[in-house]
């Protein structure tokens, strides 16, 4: 399409209406300002209520909030509790992940796993609250069991609304999580590795770990971040279960929003709401990172 | 190619009696193969004949159902491929892709517990063997199909292994980097002098390279021998059209002989029985002359096509019933465009022969 | 393989999978067992559990409102999401890499930080649109983005947009109808994906509706479950059963079409997954 030499015809080989490019834009107009108004807005609201106080001046009081006792403590909890569910989650998931993977790649467990996988991660929240009381609680099913076989009531306390019990209900969600976005690199290691090593003298130890584990410790590194990403980022599941809220993060989030604090320090929130979206990027950001060196190795 | 090989210390390989079933199929039906020293012996033929797993079973990568695998007077056949001391080069996708050439080729030398500056020594020496030291810090992803087998090689090269195995090697690359690198191969494998197993599904690359081999249908193995002897003088059907090209031209058996179109042809197996046969007929025993002689008979034709291969050609011939591939100089086939009418000519070399129901197709 | 380690690796699949599976169907199991429970010691299983819910005027609006916002939202993505699509990828493809990345942003949003910067907003809302819990759909919409771009963006991928349309245009179609008679049909499975997890995620989501002050399925089912627990677990053991019978209709759908069913296919890709999870966990 060039101008030069003749603006007679390059003129009326323009369509009417001016330039094309011109009045295409609009058509991505109402998905750019939906998402402004509903992603975007709400996120400056954060970032700048984050350094509001009271009176609309600017400050960072919010921030050095963050230092008081029971904020650290709820936070200290979160990371406690993701960081180690996001361990134990992908070590099981990566075991189960390895067991499935080595079947029939067509099989139905293989498929049955899956598809279970899909529908346990995303069991989330109250259902799996009431599943996990229905299970361990006071008068929960296995509770019933082992106090009937073992003759130990586990419930003689509130086990399950400690932290460890909380590690395990995130587990639930956390393993299958974790053979979904795992598999992919398992199935990237190719047999003729593990026969190359045989045929060069190596076992199974050898394979391991010279081969298999550095060629996978990418990827299981980076869904790990994944899992504690999401971890981190629950809410539903503990404020099921905790009915007195602040023990995490996100529950303290939700007390500043309902309750009357929220006047006096609604920057306090926002602050907490950064701070957590900060955490989780920095996080996806490394998970992506490893994820791209691991597709170079297990196409 | 044999006269030339150097006699150097290699190891006998014996395959005594090996056998292996999967599912109810057999794989491989009693294989009996002796492997000279530094030897090069090909294992040829289609998919699904044994050829890979006779390999896999040398390797150890499998075990025998029956059998036995013999180096240099041991049998190996109870021991695992990582004790067998076994140099193998996959098909493709072999190299650890997170690790260097060099470190590649070394990884053997570790596992041996070899010290970094004899490792670093022996590899290199290695990759210079198979040319490629320039690329020593290069990954996988880096490098071509036919540089990648080459490291592959060298790899399995640098623990000095009793005897070098190869699967399909030149499968997966392209033509003209086959050519070139199964020339390599066996340059190398004379200079190391290692006995060498190598199978393939190209009658080319095997008649090219392999001091001996040996042809397998169905689990067993048809026919072993060298190069020249399994192409002229196949001693079964499925090896002669296997093996080049072969026409397939109707005939009769009578008293010894094959009656193929009024040309009286010696048979190899000249106890065959009377009645009608195929006789196997390579293109390069039909010589063509230009009839100018109206009269039609069985012998006479008329030129279909010519495929030209280079130096040679490939006259295609329509004798009415039957089309008959003949093989001459290019020089001779230009003499005989298409519609030519032509006589044949079959050299009298004995033929084999098919009777309908004993030759399969085979692709 | 050599027969001791095939062995040893059976050995290990095998243990593995029973723990695993005992693990996973516990929990199943005791919900079934729970709802169903008599009132006193010894009392026999009964149905109540479930039928009660008939009865409790909360959860019935719960449900309703949650399948309202379940037909709803996955409409306003595929009204939304689509047309957007098709025309950056026909008219403004220098965009797409920010589109791209704009709908994989809710990822990096947890739920639970993004609902302190909605409260504003919905405040806004409720005066100026409507109180009514069915403006959750807004939110949801954010919500779904990620998940969705990635399934129509392989669908669309898969069809050669390009020349269907040009084709469609110059037999004198409008944009209309090269959306609703064009694209669209040939798209099917992509939008039937889309719209599946779509539901999937609406039925469950708790955490914005919660803190919104809004009363959906979930919020009900908590609220209900703090006096009575036998409907609450029914409750909570019929949505699960429904999501897993949605996944599963959705891998019929998918491999009917002969697509296998790899992880990527219920999860598209790794890095969509963190927020996802986050969100309505």
């Amino acid at each position: 399409m060039t101008a030069a030499g003749n603006p007679a015809l390059t003129a009326a080989a323009r369509p009417s209406g001016g330039r094309r490019l011109s009045l295409s834009w609009i058509g991505a107009v109402p998905f750019f300002a939906y998402v402004a108004l509903f992603l975007l807005l709400p996120t400056a609201i954060i970032v700048v209520g984050s350094f509001l106080a009271t009176d609309g001046s600017f400050t960072l009081a919010n921030f050095a909030d963050i230092n008081k006792p029971y904020i650290i403590k709820a936070f200290t909890n979160s990371l406690i509790v993701s960081s180690v569910s996001a361990i134990v989650g992908a070590v099981a998931g990566a075991v189960l992940a390895y067991a499935v993977v080595t079947g029939n790649p067509d099989g139905t467990l293989r498929r049955l796993v899956t598809s279970a996988s899909g529908v346990l991660a995303q069991f989330g929240g109250v259902a799996l609250a009431l599943a996990l009381i229905a299970t361990l609680g006071a008068e929960g099913f296995v509770t019933q069991l082992i106090q009937l076989v073992l003759h130990i009531n586990i419930a003689s306390g509130t086990w399950l609304f400690d932290p460890s019990g909380i590690i395990l209900v995130y587990l639930y969600f956390q393993i299958p999580l974790m053979v979904l976005v795992f598999l992919p690199a398992l199935d990237g290691l190719r047999p003729q590795w593990r026969e190359a090593t045989e045929s060069l003298g190596g076992n199974t130890w050898h394979y391991w770990r010279y081969v298999a584990g550095p060629l996978l410790a990418p990827s299981f590194l980076g869904c790990t971040l994944l899992l504690f990403a999401n971890a981190f980022s629950a809410y539903a599941t503990v404020a099921a279960l905790l009915t007195q809220g602040g023990v995490y993060i996100t529950l303290e989030i939700q007390n500043l929003l309902t309750s009357e604090t929220e006047q006096t320090q609604p920057g306090l929130a926002q602050a907490l709401a950064l701070t957590m979206i900060v955490i989780v990027v920095i996080v996806t950001v490394l998970y992506t990172v490893l994820q791209r060196r691991t597709s170079k190795w297990l196409r | 190619m044999s006269e030339n090989r150097p006699a150097r210390a290699g190891v006998e390989v014996r395959l005594e009696d090996l056998s292996r079933r999967y599912a109810g199929v057999t794989a491989l039906n009693g294989l009996n193969l002796t492997i000279a020293p530094g030897e090069l012996v090909a294992l040829l033929g289609p998919s699904g004949c044994g050829k890979t797993t006779a390999l896999r079973l040398v390797a150890g990568l499998e075990e025998a159902d029956g059998g036995r695998v013999v180096f240099g007077g041991n049998d190996v056949t109870g021991l695992p491929a990582n004790k067998r001391d076994v140099g193998m080069v996959f098909q493709a996708y072999s190299l650890f892709p997170h690790m260097t050439a060099l470190q590649n080729v070394e990884f053997g030398l570790q596992l041996r517990h070899k010290s970094p500056a004899e490792r670093r020594q022996r590899a290199g020496e290695v990759l210079e063997l198979v040319g490629l030291s320039a690329h020593s810090y290069k990954y996988a992803s880096q490098m071509s199909g036919g540089q990648q087998q080459r490291v592959a090689l060298a790899r399995a090269l640098a623990i000095q292994p009793t005897v070098l195995l190869l699967d399909e090697p030149l499968s997966a690359l392209d033509a003209k980097v086959r050519s070139r690198l199964r020339d390599e191969i066996r340059r190398v494998q004379l200079e190391v002098g290692i006995t060498t197993l190598f199978v393939t599904h190209d009658q080319e690359e095997a008649l090219a390279i392999a001091d001996r081999v040996g042809v397998m249908n169905k689990g067993r193995l048809e026919q072993l021998g060298p190069p020249t002897e399994i192409y002229s003088r196949p001693t079964t059907s499925f090896v002669a059209e296997f093996v080049g090209l072969t026409n397939r031209m109707a005939g009769m058996v009578k008293g010894g002989e094959v009656d193929v179109r009024g040309a009286r042809l010696p048979l190899v197996r000249a106890d065959s029985a009377d009645g009608p046969a195929i006789a196997l007929v390579r293109p390069e025993t039909v010589s063509l002359a230009p009839e100018t002689d109206a009269t039609p008979g069985p012998l006479v034709g008329s030129v279909i096509a010519t495929s030209f291969l280079g130096a040679t050609s490939r006259v295609t011939v329509d004798l009415g019933d039957e089309t008959v591939l003949a093989q001459m100089t290019t020089a001779d086939a230009s003499k005989l465009p298409p519609g030519t009418r032509v006589r044949l000519v079959l050299r009298p070399d004995a033929v084999l022969i098919a009777r309908d129901e004993s030759t399969a197709a085979e692709a | 393989m050599q027969r001791s380690r095939r062995r040893n690796l059976l050995i290990f699949r095998w243990v593995v999978l029973v723990v695993v599976g005992l693990f996973f169907i516990a929990p199943l199991v005791a919900m079934f067992e729970f709802s169903t429970r008599g009132n006193a010691i010894n009392a026999p299983r009964t149905l109540d559990g479930w039928t009660q819910v008939a009865q409790t005027p909360g959860l019935i609006k719960g449900i309703i409102v949650s399948l309202e916002l379940a037909v709803i939202t996955p409409l306003a993505m595929l009204v939304l999401l689509l047309p957007t699509m098709v025309w950056v990828r026909l008219r403004l493809p220098r965009l797409k890499r920010i589109v791209e990345f704009i709908c994989l942003l809710p990822l990096t949003v947890p739920a639970i930080a993004l609902v302190v910067g909605l409260k504003p907003i919905y405040v806004w809302i409720e005066i100026n649109i409507s109180p009514e819990t069915q403006v959750l759909a807004f939110a949801y919409l954010i919500l779904v983005l990620p998940y969705s771009y990635r399934t129509l963006d392989a669908g669309l991928g898969a069809i050669d947009l390009q020349t269907l349309s040009e084709a469609a245009r110059s037999l004198g179609a409008g944009w209309a109808t090269v959306m609703l008679r064009v694209v669209v049909p040939n798209m099917r499975s992509a939008i039937l994906n889309a719209s599946l997890l779509t539901v999937a995620l609406v039925l469950g989501e708790y955490t914005i509706a919660n803190l919104l002050n809004f009363q959906n399925l979930q919020v009900e089912v908590e609220y209900v479950s703090l006096t009575n627990s036998n409907t609450s677990t029914a409750v909570a053991l019929g949505s699960l059963v429904f999501a897993f019978a949605l996944l599963l209709l959705l891998s019929f759908v998918g491999r009917a079409r002969g697509h296998p069913t790899r992880a990527e296919e219920i999860l598209p890709s790794s890095a969509s997954s963190a927020g996802i999870w986050g969100q309505r966990v």
